[in-house]
């Protein structure tokens, strides 16, 4: 019985000293993390928190913000038509931009992984630089000027297919398929530096145990060993992908000006800014913001679950 | 011993897939080609336009390449900027001060959460780990309202702080580096321990010194946004104002200041580039853990 007991008391003990040791663990772990989670928390997850509060109320920083319920839901969506114009330009703009810029960082990954080292350093250099290059689409706004002295104009007045100069940024027609090209010329960004290196770790075992087991060609190799090898870094792309399609507003407001003829190319951010920075109707602003980010969280959600299922 | 294995290995590397055929590899170069070409050109433009004359910025049929390239506009820019109220240095020194202070806070600070989150297990680390995961796929317009109306109630409007400090905990470069932690090998962790190194120090001496591809590809990341931050909406005093802005303001001057413009531009982007360029590898070598597993 005594031994029993004291064997009792050693093991209560040793659990006592254990969890003692864990919790200095985990408070040098706390102690390490602090720093950043209460920065993160404070400009990453409590903006989305007031955001969400804020948009059930009327508030322009002057007065206290005063509870309205979804007022400002609603009138977004059934009264606001510049709004619904915006979220149309966004969804075209995503839709298209997203997924070929999803593809073509992918492709030009893929394609060049076979070339020899330089030469790939080089491509990767080019294809990579317009994304980090600033604002360097400006250089669009000359090229597409408006007046003869653009480029685009004057080839095409040279050529007599248009006797007058067309004004690209300013005629509703063109103005978004332009700034389409653009983004597209941009897209190639962080998503495409992970393709380019995950390419780089594939074990090449696999791939000449894939000719033994009759992989006939690239294409093949690409759905049976390549993509399936590629599935956290496609993951990864995905998330850049839609997270900045969604988020477009610098092109367009620098190159179709802001506000663009007849809003035409209005998304959602510019709607963000114009309630948020010129009328300092914060309630309505962080009503849009609110929506941008259940758009932005959810389409990301459909896309990985889709992800999922490649190469199986 | 080594000129043996790289001759075994040569002919390995350099041999030819057996499952490609030629047409296609001729076919994908002369795509690649125009491709490269056709990305590459803004930029080649660009460079050009800020190397013409005046004469030939307005010159009917307008050409890409500069006949009687010039450094005139990036001397007016140097004339134009001596004009400015606020002496040009002021700019530089404060978009290098927030892009200097902001990268090296956001290293050290991301650096130190990651390293705890990849090598340790504590209670709440998963969920705090989620969180960062679902903040990368919010872009930061969603936030710029309340950060504003949070930096206003800390009191940082107008100042460094209302940029450096949230650059702090930008989500992309915790998560890379969280990622990249994981590849180390716990052991190393753990002989350092034996040998007597409180945390503290097996971060400094050992994790950090072994993660430095992570290091570049951080400050790639943070310099590219703080760089380029106009950062017009949280200061608006003009001596503490960023370069980008200062630069835009001349940008904007009309039509005389065309030549002036794209020297801006290209002064602008030359640096993300050049830093790029000279961290390639490095960069490549931490996006290769970027993966999200679920």
């Amino acid at each position: 019985m005594g031994e029993y007991l004291s064997k009792y008391f050693k093991l209560r003990k040793h659990n006592a000293q254990v969890a003692f040791k864990k919790a200095k663990l985990s408070k040098m772990c706390y102690l390490f993390l602090a720093p950043y989670a209460i920065i993160f928390a404070t400009f990453y997850i409590l903006p989305v928190i007031t955001s969400i509060f804020y948009s059930f109320t009327y508030y322009n920083i002057l007065e206290t913000p005063r509870f309205i319920g979804p007022q400002n839901y609603l009138s977004l969506i059934l009264q606001d038509d510049v709004f619904l114009k915006g979220i149309k330009n966004t969804f075209m703009i995503a839709v298209i931009t997203g997924p070929l810029g999803y593809i073509m960082s992918f492709l030009f990954a893929w394609l060049i992984n076979e070339l020899p080292r330089w030469i790939r350093a080089v491509a990767v250099i080019i294809f990579y630089a317009p994304s980090i290059a600033g604002n360097l689409y400006t250089i669009f706004s000359i090229f597409f000027r408006g007046d003869a002295y653009g480029h685009v104009n004057a080839f095409l007045i040279n050529n007599g297919l248009i006797d007058s100069p067309v004004l690209w940024f300013t005629n509703p027609k063109y103005m978004l398929p332009i700034c389409m090209v653009v983004i597209l010329w941009m897209s190639l960004g962080q998503g495409f530096l992970a393709f380019v290196a995950g390419l780089q770790g594939i074990d090449r075992s696999q791939y000449e145990a894939g000719y033994m087991d009759g992989v006939k060609n690239r294409w093949q190799e690409l759905w049976y060993i390549t993509l399936p090898n590629m599935k956290p870094m496609l993951m990864f792309g995905a998330v850049m992908a839609i997270t900045s399609s969604f988020g477009v507003c610098d092109v367009t407001m620098a190159l179709c000006g802001y506000p663009s003829t007849d809003y035409a190319a209005r998304t959602v951010v510019t709607h963000l800014f114009d309630y948020g920075y010129s009328r300092f109707e914060m309630g309505y602003a962080s009503a849009i913001a609110t929506m941008l980010f259940l758009i932005m969280i959810l389409c990301n959600k459909a896309i990985q679950s889709l992800l999922r299922r490649v190469g199986t | 011993m080594k000129k043996n294995e790289k001759e075994i290995k040569a002919p390995l590397i350099k041999k030819r897939h057996p499952n490609r055929s030629v047409g296609g590899d001729i076919g994908i170069y002369i795509f690649l080609l125009l491709v490269a070409i056709a990305m590459v050109f803004p930029l080649v433009y660009a460079i050009n336009g800020a190397l013409k004359p005046l004469d030939e910025l307005f010159m009917f049929p307008p050409k890409v390449f500069a006949r009687n390239p010039t450094l005139d506009n990036f001397s007016d820019l140097f004339v134009t900027m001596g004009k400015s109220w606020v002496p040009f240095s002021r700019y530089i020194f404060n978009t290098t001060f927030i892009t200097a202070v902001g990268t090296a806070g956001h290293l050290l600070v991301a650096s130190m959460g990651a390293f705890v989150l990849a090598k340790y297990e504590f209670p709440g680390g998963q969920v705090f780990f989620k969180l960062v995961q679902i903040a990368l796929m919010f872009s930061y317009y969603v936030t710029a309202i309340p950060n504003y109306l949070i930096i206003n109630k800390l009191g940082w409007i107008d100042t460094y702080w209302a940029i450096i400090i949230p650059a702090f905990a930008m989500p992309m470069g915790f998560f890379l580096m969280k990622q990249f932690m994981e590849g180390l090998p716990t052991s190393l962790i753990e002989a350092a321990k034996i040998d007597g190194a409180n945390e503290w120090k097996v971060f400094m001496g050992i994790v950090m010194p072994n993660v430095k591809p992570a290091w570049l590809t951080m400050i790639i990341f943070s310099v590219q946004a703080l760089w380029n931050n106009k950062a017009a909406t949280y200061i608006y005093s003009e001596e503490k104002k960023t370069l980008v802005y200062a630069l835009q303001q001349i940008q904007s001057g009309g039509i005389a200041r065309t030549g002036q413009a794209q020297a801006v531009t290209i002064i602008v982007i030359s640096v993300p580039i050049l830093i790029f360029v000279f961290s390639e590898s490095q960069i490549l070598e931490t996006m290769a853990s970027s993966g999200l597993k679920d």
